[in-house]
């Protein structure tokens, strides 16, 4: 709907909303609302507001301008030639949402809610969150907006992203570590939804992704799909023709949401989801939803999730906290069942190939989220060859992530591992450089003790 | 009649509120689990909803979640399930399931329905389906004349609070605040509104749940209910080590509560 972002004066041939959800937002079979009854009031208030605000040309030019002029954007898209190379030498396309202010795609989701809450006369925002990303993000426009702001983050992550749980407390937040079940995203979701039901007088529950009950996936994906609106115009203007294929990671599936709306009409644009694999899908211990799941019902929706025989929901791992979740939202399942989208496992290992590799080629240090899709990347370059274009949403910087890297690879005795990264521990990776590094590159101690770096023009050569 | 509607009545025709108990199957063990079910139904109460353990139990407070988790890390089913509701129909009173969803879903709705209907149990509670969202379940409930039981909440409107009565049989579940499960020091009056609001709309029998512990809360929520529901205080019981003498001696304070009531309905 062009009415979303008319202030965006370089997005040109904005694609229709989709069709779907359905008025009781129901992608197909998947998505709905599986929740107690007390909340349904709340979220019919939440759905009839937001179908309200988002036609509102107050809201619209409000919305407008904080993404101008706080986020910073449109985000850019950078080409990123020598990482390429890697790529089958297909030429990759980054659409820079790491350069959001914030640091990732999560600010575009929580500004269009938070303007929300204060329609609806809510003085209260609360959020779950994994990785840190979606938290400091809602911490962020509580603190811009004056609302009071509590974040659920499972008590393992808060260990894993001690750097976040800091951020969101600077920003005035209050972050209660979640001890029920399995200490992560999962739990934290689940206490926040017993505080909105508790509070919901006062309080609206800022979800963080395409995921959960109607009208979340929906509303989620109208804030998000600024990413691919831009990205879409962008590669136009530049290149002349649209990509041959957009990917993104998929943990909940907000940012690849946000990128591939704007390409689910174009047939010829191929939509790839990458999930984390952790040690493997055979493994048992990853966190790929719809590669390794089946459908069922989590978090107030029908959509793929990890679940044994009785219907338990079973942990997922990866090393990405963010992607380590082991429900994903009902668009995707939708999008995968119709086939106009597909989802592939991407390994822990892979992903930090991926990470390292862009760092050292490109400058550009990625989440490790992101890191997936650049993954992905590789794989889906090798496949197409020269001539393909390849678009990839960086969906987030790597600052979170640099004492989990850093015990990945073996770097630097402050980063040996300690309590602060038990995943490092578990896996015996302190010591030894993991298994992400190219082995052909010079070792990466060298690039960081000085007495042997590789200079950065040659590095990743020689793969 | 149901199953469910005969127990209300009879209750009724005793001139009280039925007393409804929870327990989860597989805490501390399944047999122990069972046997606090039975132990609840020689103290005196008339249903018994025996709980389907989950994994993410998002109406509950910490209390069951403490219970539930032992059981779902015990690999505890449907099949330990539907053993508990044989032997609450043994012991002579009413079993009914309570069950999140994706459980249900996941062991086939068809099947669910048949088993549980086998097994002599009077059907389900499921707490995050609301009839939106049910209509496998009510065909299926249909199909075998099961009770489906769906919840009302505070803060219901009148229209969702007819159309989820319609939807209901057996009795309708008042969730008595907005909140989740746990003992409470008051019930308050926001119980008495709701079911109130709710028999406005219905025939259906209204029963009250969330925060329900002692005798005396339970004679005072009988006053105006069809049902008085008591989950966590039998919950804490076994989590105290009180094992089934402990529930047991629970459920006859519950039951002399609700005898001593003056019913004002």
């Amino acid at each position: 709907m062009t009415a979303l972002h008319p202030a965006a004066p370089d997005v040109r041939d904005l694609p229709a909303r989709p069709e779907w959800p359905d008025a009781t937002g129901h992608f197909g079979v998947y998505g709905g609302r599986f929740v107690p009854e007390a909340l349904v009031a709340a979220l019919d208030e939440l759905t009839e507001a937001y179908e309200a605000m988002r036609v509102d040309p107050e809201f619209i030019a409000e919305f407008g301008r904080l993404q101008r002029d706080y986020t910073g954007r449109p985000s850019p898209v950078t080409e990123v030639a020598r990482f390429a190379e890697h790529c089958g030498g297909a030429r990759v396309l980054l659409k820079r949402e790491d350069l959001n202010h914030t640091g990732s795609h999560k600010i575009n989701n929580v500004l269009g809610q938070a303007l929300l809450t204060k329609r609806i006369g809510k003085t209260r925002v609360i959020a779950e969150t994994g990785a840190g990303q979606h938290g400091v993000a809602t911490a962020t426009a509580a603190a811009l907006m004056g609302l009071s702001c509590t974040v659920y983050m499972g008590e393992e992550d808060t260990r894993r992203q001690a750097l976040n749980v800091a951020r969101m407390r600077l920003l005035g937040a209050e972050v209660i570590p979640v001890t029920t079940g399995s200490r992560t995203l999962k739990d934290a979701i689940n206490e926040a939804f017993r505080d909105w039901v508790t509070n919901v007088e006062t309080t609206n529950y800022v979800f963080g992704t395409v995921a959960g009950p109607h009208p979340f996936p929906a509303m989620v994906r109208d804030f998000q799909r600024v990413i691919g609106d831009e990205a879409r115009g962008q590669v136009l203007e530049r290149e002349g023709r649209l990509p041959d294929v957009v990917l993104a990671c998929v943990g909940g599936g907000s940012n690849a949401i946000g990128i591939f709306t704007a390409f689910v009409p174009d047939d010829g644009v191929r939509l790839v989801g990458l999930e984390a694999g952790g040690d493997g899908v055979d493994t048992g211990r990853h966190a790929a939803t719809i590669t390794g799941g089946d459908p069922g019902v989590l978090h107030g929706a029908r959509s793929y999730l990890l679940q044994d025989d009785n219907g338990q929901t079973i942990e997922s791992h990866s090393i990405s906290a963010g992607l380590d979740y082991p429900g994903v939202g009902p668009e995707h399942a939708f999008l995968h069942d119709m086939g106009r989208a597909e989802y592939r496992p991407v390994t822990d290992a892979e992903a930090m190939e991926a990470f390292a590799l862009l760092c050292r080629t490109e400058g550009i240090i990625p989440a490790i989220e992101s890191a997936h899709a650049l993954a992905g990347a590789m794989v889906v370059g090798r496949e197409l060859g020269p001539d393909s274009l390849l678009l990839v949403n960086l969906s987030g910087r790597g600052d979170k992530d640099v004492e989990t890297a850093s015990a990945w690879f073996g770097l630097g005795e402050h980063t040996a591992p300690t309590d602060s990264d038990e995943r490092a521990v578990e896996a015996g990776r302190g010591a030894e450089p993991g298994p992400g590094l190219d082995e052909d590159q010079q070792p990466t101690e060298g690039a960081v003790t000085n007495d042997e770096a590789v200079a950065g023009q040659d590095a990743g050569e020689q793969a | 009649m149901s199953a469910l509607e005969t127990a209300i009545a009879a209750a009724k025709g005793e001139g009280r509120a039925a007393l409804i108990a929870y327990l989860p199957v597989g805490y501390p063990d399944v047999d122990t689990s069972i046997a606090a079910m039975v132990a609840a139904v020689e103290g005196g109460a008339d249903v018994v909803e025996v709980g389907v353990p989950y994994s993410d139990p998002g109406m509950d407070g910490p209390v069951i979640q403490e219970a539930v988790d032992v059981a779902v890390r015990a690999g505890v089913g449907m099949r330990d399930v539907l053993r508990a509701v044989e032997a609450v129909a043994a012991a002579g009173a009413v079993p009914v399931v309570m069950s999140y969803w994706n459980p249900i879903e996941r062991y086939g709705v068809d099947r669910f329905a048949d088993d549980l209907a086998a097994a002599g149990g009077a059907g389900a509670i499921t707490p995050d389906l609301i009839p939106d969202e049910a209509s496998t379940w009510l065909a299926a409930t249909e199909r075998t004349g099961l009770d489906r039981v769906f919840l009302v909440a505070p803060s219901s409107t009148d229209a969702r609070l007819a159309a989820t009565a319609a939807a209901s049989r057996g009795f309708v579940y008042a969730a008595s605040t907005m909140g989740v499960t746990g003992t409470r020091a008051t019930v308050g009056d926001a119980a008495e509104r709701l079911v109130a609001r709710t028999r406005s709309v219905t025939d259906t029998a209204v029963c009250v749940g969330l925060g329900v512990s002692s005798g005396d809360q339970a004679a005072e929520v009988a006053a105006f209910a069809d049902g008085v529901i008591v989950g966590s205080a039998y919950v804490r019981a076994l989590l105290a080590g009180e094992g089934a003498d402990g529930v047991r001696v629970l459920s006859a304070e519950l039951a002399a509560g609700v005898r001593r009531a003056k019913v004002r309905t």
